[in-house]
């Protein structure tokens, strides 16, 4: 569906140059929601515009529905642009403009007539939730409800892609989901191919099937969601990983000294994490009735992510075969981690 | 009442068709000379904007030229601005006095700051309004009319309240010219006759003039503001 070529796009700040995106190539596939994450400024704004080509970029080529994008007059690009969604994190709607009239706006000038974007709004309207709102302005609404008028003003033209930059950042945990969970259901019941750029390790969890990972301009990690959170290889992974996972908040808790991280002789406090798609095993029971060793759990965290569970538990294991019990976890698979060890002593 | 005004000014009442007639010639100056400099003024705001760095139809020449020639007209004094494109006038409407010569200076002098009171408003747009605009598929005459100016209407009526007060008072120095007008008339007797009254009832109506002015104004922007 896109297809992205060897984009860069370099800004002229002043007398240097900035490089906001190198040399990134991702295809996403029909009908897929995509993510994209990095920490503000890692380029991924940047990128997401280059799509529509609200940023031309510098070099390499854009392909949307098989339609090179980046060969297209202007005239032929706004045509293309009306198929391609964008939704913003400032809403972006327009504050002289009722609701129903934010969303006619992409419809004026298609050819339509009045009634057939009346019929439209209203149908729009009802999709996002809104259908007593039309006569308000966006003043007049909550965040989460001027982002369902964005979003049903982006469905306007029946488009098979939606660009979501930053949708959610500036909405409340709940509000976020109910987005989020309306997002799924365009992407659903439309098919609408669905790319979500974002700092916010959660949303991806919960929405995208395929996630890129950015940092200074450039796709670190490619994969689907589960693989690449569950064996993250760039540091900046583990570092989106540790913002919505409380285990790294054992390390804290060593340093502290904490009481529950005190160990008596013989105790070893271990981190296991979970990496593939196979917890559905009873690990814990399995190793405390196959060594004889107790397994006393300190906290544990785990999350489906496409089906799969992800996580770990951290706790403080003792007994004789505490050794071989860590080898059976590790043939298993798990990572293993003695945090703290008070055996040798 | 008759008597009342005739005792307060009694030289205005002498000359009541006189000054009747100054007031109606400084509204036909406001009025022409302020429809025309909107229209320009709203123009070449646009342009200004469009043409900008970053803007929808980015051109770096025509904002230059632009920019230069508005910060130039904005520069001269208006009084000698009068006199200096008298040839000007003259090549336009065919005569240098009277309200017809008027009419040009006043748009002269007017447009340049009108043009870039505009650009500020609009540019109080936000800019991820026009880029969702774009993203949208609109054509930049589009977003010229159905974002820019829908959306700049409170800051452009704020704009344009400001702009006709201000070329309310450019009509009365019009007056040195020979454009008649209120401003002349308490110039002529109420300053060289020492007619005191008339300066005072001058005052007036131009006070209700820029009240009304801004009564207006604020009618517009606030019918305008969501």
């Amino acid at each position: 569906m896109i297809k992205l070529e060897n984009i860069s796009k370099t800004f002229a700040v002043k007398d240097r140059t900035v490089e906001a995106v190198k040399n990134v190539s991702i295809e996403i596939n029909d009908g897929e929601i995509y993510g994209i994450i990095g920490f503000s400024g890692a380029g991924k704004s940047t990128l997401v515009r280059c799509i529509n080509l609200l940023e031309h970029p510098t070099s390499g080529k854009v392909f949307v529905g098989g339609k090179e994008l980046t060969a297209l007059s202007e005239g032929e690009l706004r045509k293309v642009r009306r198929k391609i969604g964008m939704i913003f994190q400032q809403f972006n709607l327009m504050a002289s403009r009722n609701v129903e009239r934010n969303i006619a706006l992409p419809l004026e000038n298609t050819g339509m007539s009045k009634e057939q974007i009346k019929t439209r709004v209203k149908e729009l309207l009802d999709y996002v939730g809104l259908s007593d709102k039309g006569k308000s302005y966006p003043s007049q609404l909550s965040g989460g409800q001027k982002q369902r008028v964005a979003i049903a003003r982006a469905l306007a033209n029946k488009p098979d892609v939606l660009l979501c930059d930053e949708a959610t950042s500036a909405l409340d945990p709940q509000t976020t989901r109910s987005i989020l969970e309306l997002l799924v259901k365009l992407n659903r019941e439309l098919g609408i191919t669905i790319v979500v750029i974002t700092h916010e390790m959660a949303v991806i969890k919960k929405i995208c099937g395929r996630v890129a990972v950015m940092e200074h301009g450039e796709v670190v990690e490619e994969g689907d969601v589960f693989t690449v959170f569950a064996n993250p290889q760039k540091q900046i992974t583990k570092d989106f990983i540790s913002t919505t996972s409380n285990l790294s908040e054992i390390y804290n808790l060593v340093e502290e000294n904490s009481l529950v991280t005190q160990l008596e002789k013989g105790e070893v406090l271990v981190k296991i994490h979970y990496r593939k798609a196979e917890v559905s095993e009873p690990l814990i029971s399995t190793i405390t009735a196959k060594f004889g060793i107790t397994f006393n759990i300190l906290f544990s965290d785990c999350e489906i992510i496409g089906n799969s569970p992800l996580g770990g538990t951290v706790g403080i294991m003792s007994g004789e075969k505490t050794e071989d019990a860590l080898r059976y976890l590790r043939e298993k698979d798990i990572l293993v981690e003695v945090i703290k060890d008070a055996r040798a002593s | 009442m008759q008597e009342l005004l005739e005792k307060i000014f009694p030289n205005t009442m002498d000359k009541l068709p006189e000054f009747g007639k100054s007031i109606v010639d400084t509204l036909i100056m406001l009025g022409i000379s302020g429809i025309i400099s909107f229209f320009l003024g709203v123009f070449f705001g646009v342009i200004l904007v469009i043409t900008q760095k970053g803007g929808i139809l980015q051109n770096k020449i025509v904002y230059k030229i632009l920019d230069i020639l508005v910060n130039f007209f904005r520069g001269i004094p208006f009084v000698i601005l009068l006199t200096w494109i008298m040839p000007v006038t003259r090549g336009i409407v065919g005569t240098s006095i009277g309200i017809k010569g008027a009419i040009v200076p006043l748009v002269f002098g007017t447009v340049p700051f009108f043009a870039r009171q505009v650009q500020s408003a609009l540019l109080e747009i936000p800019s991820g309004v026009i880029e969702a605009s774009k993203a949208m598929g609109l054509s930049p005459l589009a977003i010229i009319f159905k974002v820019y100016l829908k959306e700049g209407i409170p800051s452009i009526a704020r704009a344009t309240t400001l702009t006709s007060i201000s070329l309310l008072g450019l009509t009365a120095m019009a007056g040195a010219v020979g454009a008649g007008g209120v401003g002349d008339f308490a110039i002529r007797y109420g300053h060289n006759r020492f007619q005191e009254d008339v300066t005072w009832a001058s005052v007036i109506v131009i006070v209700v003039i820029v009240s009304v002015l801004q009564i207006i104004g604020d009618i517009i922007v606030r019918k305008n503001t969501h």
